[in-house]
C-alpha cells in the first residue's frame, strides 16, 4: 500500500517537475534577457507563455506537500526539522515569485515592471536551487528519521546538495526554453524561435554535462543512491540520457513538437530513477517507505482522492492546456489600449 | 555554525512559532473571502450582463475576474507558505498527527486544483470564449471555493475537537477513521459559520470600495451597480451568520467548557452569570472593569433554563489545561469585538433591507454610505477577531487534550529570524496589493475617460451594450 502511495508522490514531483519546474525556467531566461529595451521581446513572450497556467503548476507543489505529510508524516517532519534553512528560503521565494509575477502584468510603469520582474526572476533561481538542494539532502541521507534534526546547514550545503540544487535550475531552464521555442512559433515570431532554440540547445548541453559530473559526486557523497541509480535504475537513466540527446537533434532539426516531448520524458525519467535508486528508503537509509507510512485507512483516502483527482483534475487540466495551446485563452484584458503604455 | 552566532539564535522557538503562525493566518485569512466569495459575486454581475445585455455589469465582471486574478495569486502564496510552516513551525504535531489530519488537506488540495485551473480559464477565456460557456467555466471556482473553505476548515475543527484515530502506547497513531476525522464534532458548525463568514466578508469588502467611489461623487449606473450586488450578498449573508453563531455559541457552551468559559470570562462556576461588556482578569483571576448585564450569559447559554443555567468556571478546570489569564483577557475580548461588530454590520444589512422594503432603493444619505465604506475593513476585524476566539480559546493544546502547543514546536532555535523575515516580507506584500490594484483602478477610470471623449464625450450615445463590443475592443496581443 504505501508503494502505491509512493508512487502517488512519484506522479506529483514529476508532474511539479515538468510544468512548475518550466515556469521556473522562464524566470531564468527573464533574468538573463538582458536590459529592459534588449529583454523586451523575450519577456514578453515569457509572460505569455506562463501567463494563464502557473497557478495551475503551482498547485502541484501543494499536492506533494500534502500528500507526503498525510501518507508519510514522520517523513515530513523530519525533512523540515532538518532542512528548515532551505526550505523557509523556498516558501518566501515563492512569495516573490507569484506576487511579483502577477503584479508585474498589471502595472504599467517601466520602473515598476522592472523591479517586480526583478523578483520575480531572481527568486525564480532561488527556489528551485533550494527544492534541489533539499532533494540532494535528502538522496545524501543526511536528513535523520525519529524526530532528531541534522545539521541545519551541512545538511544542504554539500556536494549532493549543490548538485541537485544546480542540476535543478538548468533543468528548468532547459525545459522552459524547450518550450518557449513552440510558444514563439506560435505567436508567429522567428527571431524569438531561434533564440530560445538556441538557449534550449545550450542548456541542455550544460545539464548534460552536469548530470555527468554529478554520477562522480553520487559516488563519493551518496552512495545508496549511486548505487541505485547504477543498477536498478540505470534503464532510467539511459532512457533519460537518449531523450536529451534526442530533443537536442529535434531541435536542431526544427522539429519542435518532437524536442518538447523528449525533452519532458528526459526530465521525467531522472525523476522517477531517483525515486526507483533510493527506494524502499523515503530517507536513505534511516526510513523505509513502509516504515514511514500512516494506517491504511489514511493511505486508502490518498488513493481515492487521488482517482478522483485524476477523473476531475486531469480533464480540466487538459482542458486548460487545450485552451491555452490553441490560443483562447488571450490576456485577461478588458479595455482596449491596455497594453500600449508601459 | 560559530558560537556566536548559536548564541544569538539560541531564542526559545516556540513563541516565536505561535506568533508566525498567527500573523501568517491572520494574513491569509483577508484573501480567503475574496477567493471564495468573489468569483460568485462576479458570476452575478456576469450573469445580469448576459440575460440583460447589461454593459455595465459586463464591466464589472470583467474588471473583478481581473483583480481576483491579483488576490489569489497572492492568497495562493501565502496559503503555500502555510502548508510549509505546518512542516517548518511544527514538525512533532505533523511527525504525530499528520495522518489523522492531513486527510482534510488531501481533499482541499482537490478543490484548490479545480480552482486555480478554472479560474485561469475564467479570466483568460473573456476574449474568445463563448458568453455561455464562458459564464459556466465560473461556476467551479465558486463549488471549489465552497469545498476548500470546508476542508481546511474540517483541519481546524478536528484540532480543537479531535476524532476517527486510535493512539498505540507509544503514543503513535495506529488506526484511522477517515470519515470520523473529517466529520468530527465541531466541523459542521465551524465550516459553516466560516463559510458564511467568506460571503459576508467578500460582500462588504467589494462594495466598500464601491460605496467610497459613490461618496467621492460617482454616482453613475457602474458605481450603483458594483456597490449592490456584492452589499446584498453580504446583507443577506448577515442574519443567516447571526443565527449560525448563535447556535455556535451554544455548541462551544456544551462541548468545550474551557473555551466557553474564557469567553465568557467565567471565573467560578455559578449560576446568574452577567454577560460582562470588555473588561480584564487580575492576577487573583478576578473579573474586574467592565459592563456587566445581569444574567444575560446564562440565559443565552440555555435560554430553556434562563439564569438558572450553570456555567462551568476557569477555576473548575486544572491550570495547566486552560488559557492563561492574559490568554482569557484576549479570548474575551476578540469575542465582545466579534459580537459586538457583527451586530452592528447585522443592523446595517436591516438599515438596508428595509430600505428595499419601504423606498424600493438602497439608502441615499452619506452616513449609511460612509458605514457600508467602512463595513469592509469591519468585517474583516470581526472575521479575524473570530479566530482568535477559536484558536486562543484552544490554548495550551494544539490537539485539544491530546498534545501540547509547546510539544509540537521545531527545536530550530532560529524561529525568530523567520518570524521577522515573513512580517517584513508580508507588510510589503500587503502594501503593495493594495497599490496595484489602487492603480489598476485608476487606469481603468483614465480609460474610461479617454474611451468616452473618443465617443463624442460624455454626452454622446452609448455604444450599444453587446457582448461582442468590449470583446472585440480588447482583441489585441500584450505582444509587439
Ligand atoms: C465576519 C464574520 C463573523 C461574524 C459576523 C460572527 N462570527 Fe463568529 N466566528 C467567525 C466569524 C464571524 C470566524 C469565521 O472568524 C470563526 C473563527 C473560527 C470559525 O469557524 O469561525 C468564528 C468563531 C466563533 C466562535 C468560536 C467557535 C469555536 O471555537 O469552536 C463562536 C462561539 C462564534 N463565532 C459565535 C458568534 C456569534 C454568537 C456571532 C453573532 C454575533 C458571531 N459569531 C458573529
Ligand atoms: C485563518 C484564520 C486563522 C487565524 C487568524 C488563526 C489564528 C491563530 C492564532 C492567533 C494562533 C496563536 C494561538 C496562541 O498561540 O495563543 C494560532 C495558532 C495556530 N493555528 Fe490558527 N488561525 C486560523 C486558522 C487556522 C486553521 C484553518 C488551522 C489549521 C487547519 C490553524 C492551525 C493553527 C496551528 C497549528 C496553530 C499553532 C498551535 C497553537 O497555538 O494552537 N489555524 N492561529
Ligand atoms: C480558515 C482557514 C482557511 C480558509 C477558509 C482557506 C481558504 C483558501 C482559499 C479559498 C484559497 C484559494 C486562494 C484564494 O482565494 O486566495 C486558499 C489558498 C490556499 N490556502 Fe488557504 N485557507 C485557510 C487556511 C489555510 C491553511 C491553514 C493552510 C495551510 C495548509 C492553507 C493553505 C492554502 C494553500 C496552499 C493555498 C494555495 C492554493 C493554490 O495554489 O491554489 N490555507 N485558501
Amino acid at each position: 500500500m504505501s508503494d502505491v502511495v509512493a508512487l502517488i508522490l512519484m506522479v506529483g514531483i514529476t508532474a511539479y517537475a515538468l510544468f512548475g519546474g518550466a515556469d521556473f525556467g522562464a524566470g531564468f531566461w527573464d533574468l538573463t534577457a538582458g536590459g529592459t529595451e534588449r529583454g523586451r521581446t523575450p519577456r514578453s513572450v515569457i509572460a505569455h507563455s506562463i501567463g494563464p497556467v502557473w497557478e495551475a503548476n503551482h498547485v502541484w507543489l501543494i499536492f506533494c506537500l500534502v500528500v507526503l505529510w498525510t501518507a508519510f508524516s514522520e517523513a515530513f517532519a523530519s525533512i523540515t526539522l532538518t532542512l528548515f534553512v532551505p526550505l523557509s528560503i523556498a516558501a518566501l521565494g515563492i512569495v516573490f515569485r507569484g506576487s511579483a509575477f502577477a503584479f508585474r502584468k498589471e502595472v504599467t510603469r517601466t520602473s515598476s515592471q522592472r523591479n517586480f520582474g526583478a523578483a520575480f526572476a531572481s527568486s525564480s533561481v532561488i527556489v528551485p536551487f533550494c527544492m534541489g538542494a533539499v532533494a540532494g539532502a535528502i538522496a545524501s541521507g543526511r536528513v535523520p528519521a525519529g524526530g532528531k534534526a541534522g545539521d541545519p546547514w551541512s545538511s544542504w550545503i554539500n556536494p549532493t546538495s549543490i548538485l541537485g540544487g544546480v542540476l535543478a535550475v538548468t533543468v528548468c531552464a532547459y525545459l522552459a526554453a524547450v518550450y518557449m521555442v513552440w510558444d514563439a512559433k506560435r505567436l508567429g515570431d522567428p527571431g524569438m524561435v531561434q533564440y530560445f532554440r538556441r538557449r534550449a540547445i545550450g542548456s541542455a548541453v550544460v545539464t548534460g554535462v552536469i548530470a555527468l559530473a554529478g554520477i562522480v559526486v553520487l559516488h563519493d557523497d551518496a552512495i545508496y543512491v549511486f548505487h541505485g541509480l547504477t543498477s536498478r535504475a540505470l534503464p532510467l537513466v539511459i532512457l533519460s540520457a537518449l531523450c536529451g540527446i534526442g530533443s537536442i537533434l529535434l531541435l536542431l532539426r526544427s522539429s519542435h513538437t518532437g524536442a518538447r516531448l523528449l525533452a519532458m520524458g528526459a526530465v521525467a525519467t531522472v525523476v522517477v530513477g531517483w525515486g526507483v535508486a533510493q527506494y524502499p528508503y523515503i530517507l536513505p537509509t534511516s526510513m523505509t517507505l513502509s516504515a514511514a507510512a500512516a494506517p491504511d485507512a489514511t493511505l486508502w483516502s490518498v488513493v481515492v482522492v487521488f482517482v478522483i483527482a485524476a477523473l476531475v483534475i486531469l480533464p480540466s487540466l487538459g482542458l486548460l492546456y487545450y485552451l491555452d495551446q490553441r490560443d483562447l485563452l488571450g490576456a485577461p484584458a478588458v479595455e482596449p489600449g491596455l497594453h500600449d503604455h508601459g | 555554525m560559530s558560537s556566536a552566532l548559536n548564541f544569538v539564535l539560541a531564542v526559545n522557538p516556540v513563541p516565536w512559532a505561535r506568533a508566525q503562525m498567527a500573523f501568517t493566518l491572520a494574513f491569509h485569512i483577508v484573501l480567503v473571502p475574496l477567493g471564495v466569495a468573489w468569483g460568485f459575486i462576479t458570476l452575478v454581475a456576469n450573469w445580469r450582463a448576459i440575460k440583460k445585455d447589461d454593459a455595465d455589469a459586463l464591466l464589472l465582471a470583467q474588471r473583478w475576474s481581473k483583480y481576483m486574478a491579483v488576490t489569489f495569486a497572492v492568497g495562493a502564496v501565502t496559503g503555500t507558505v502555510l502548508s510549509f510552516e505546518f512542516g517548518l513551525l511544527w514538525p512533532r504535531f505533523m511527525g504525530r498527527f499528520g495522518d489523522a489530519f492531513g486527510i482534510p488537506f488531501a481533499i482541499e488540495g482537490l478543490f484548490f486544483f479545480l480552482e486555480a485551473i478554472f479560474l485561469a480559464v475564467y479570466i483568460y477565456g473573456w476574449k474568445r470564449l463563448k458568453p455561455w460557456p464562458h459564464f459556466w467555466t465560473g461556476v467551479p471556482i465558486v463549488i471549489a471555493g465552497i469545498g476548500g473553505t470546508v476542508s481546511v476548515v474540517a483541519a481546524n475543527a478536528w484540532m480543537n475537537e479531535p476524532a476517527g484515530f486510535t493512539l498505540n502506547s507509544a503514543g503513535k497513531v495506529v488506526d484511522v477513521d477517515p470519515w470520523a476525522v473529517i466529520f468530527n464534532k465541531a466541523m459542521p458548525l465551524q465550516s459553516l459559520h466560516m463559510l458564511v463568514a467568506a460571503y459576508l466578508v467578500g460582500g462588504f469588502l467589494v462594495a466598500s470600495v464601491y460605496a467610497f467611489g459613490m461618496l467621492r461623487g460617482r454616482r453613475d449606473r457602474y458605481h450603483r451597480l458594483g456597490f449592490l450586488i456584492p452589499f446584498t450578498v453580504a446583507a443577506i449573508a448577515m442574519p443567516i451568520q447571526m443565527l449560525v453563531g448563535d447556535e455556535m455559541a451554544r455548541w462551544v457552551f456544551n462541548n468545550e467548557p474551557v473555551k466557553f468559559a474564557a469567553i465568557e470570562m467565567v471565573p467560578k462556576t455559578s449560576t446568574d452569570v452577567p454577560e460582562t461588556l470588555f473588561g480584564h482578569l487580575d492576577d487573583k483571576g478576578e473579573v474586574v472593569g467592565g459592563i456587566p448585564i445581569p444574567g444575560l450569559a446564562s440565559i443565552l447559554s440555555d435560554p430553556a433554563d434562563g439564569t438558572s443555567t450553570q456555567i462551568q468556571g476557569l477555576d473548575s478546570f486544572p491550570k495547566d489545561e486552560r488559557p492563561t489569564n492574559a490568554q482569557v483577557d484576549v479570548v474575551h475580548l476578540a469575542w465582545d469585538v466579534m459580537v459586538g461588530l457583527g451586530t452592528f454590520l447585522f443592523l446595517l444589512s436591516l438599515w438596508y433591507f428595509a430600505s428595499w422594503v419601504f423606498k424600493r432603493r438602497m439608502p441615499k444619505s452619506k452616513l449609511f454610505l460612509w458605514i457600508a465604506a467602512a463595513a469592509g475593513v469591519l468585517s474583516v476585524v470581526t472575521l479575524e477577531a473570530g479566530w482568535v476566539v477559536t484558536e486562543v480559546g484552544r490554548q495550551p493544546w494544539i490537539v485539544r487534550n491530546y498534545m501540547r502547543v509547546e510539544d509540537a514546536a521545531t527545536a530550530n532555535t532560529g524561529v525568530w529570524v523567520t518570524f521577522v523575515a515573513v512580517v517584513l516580507v508580508y507588510a510589503g506584500l500587503g502594501v503593495t496589493v493594495v497599490l496595484v490594484l489602487r492603480q489598476m483602478s485608476r487606469r481603468w477610470r483614465e480609460g474610461d475617460a479617454e474611451a468616452e471623449i473618443d465617443e463624442g464625450g460624455p454626452y454622446g450615445p452609448r455604444p450599444t451594450p453587446s457582448h461582442e463590443e468590449p470583446r472585440a475592443a480588447v482583441d489585441r496581443e500584450p505582444v509587439p
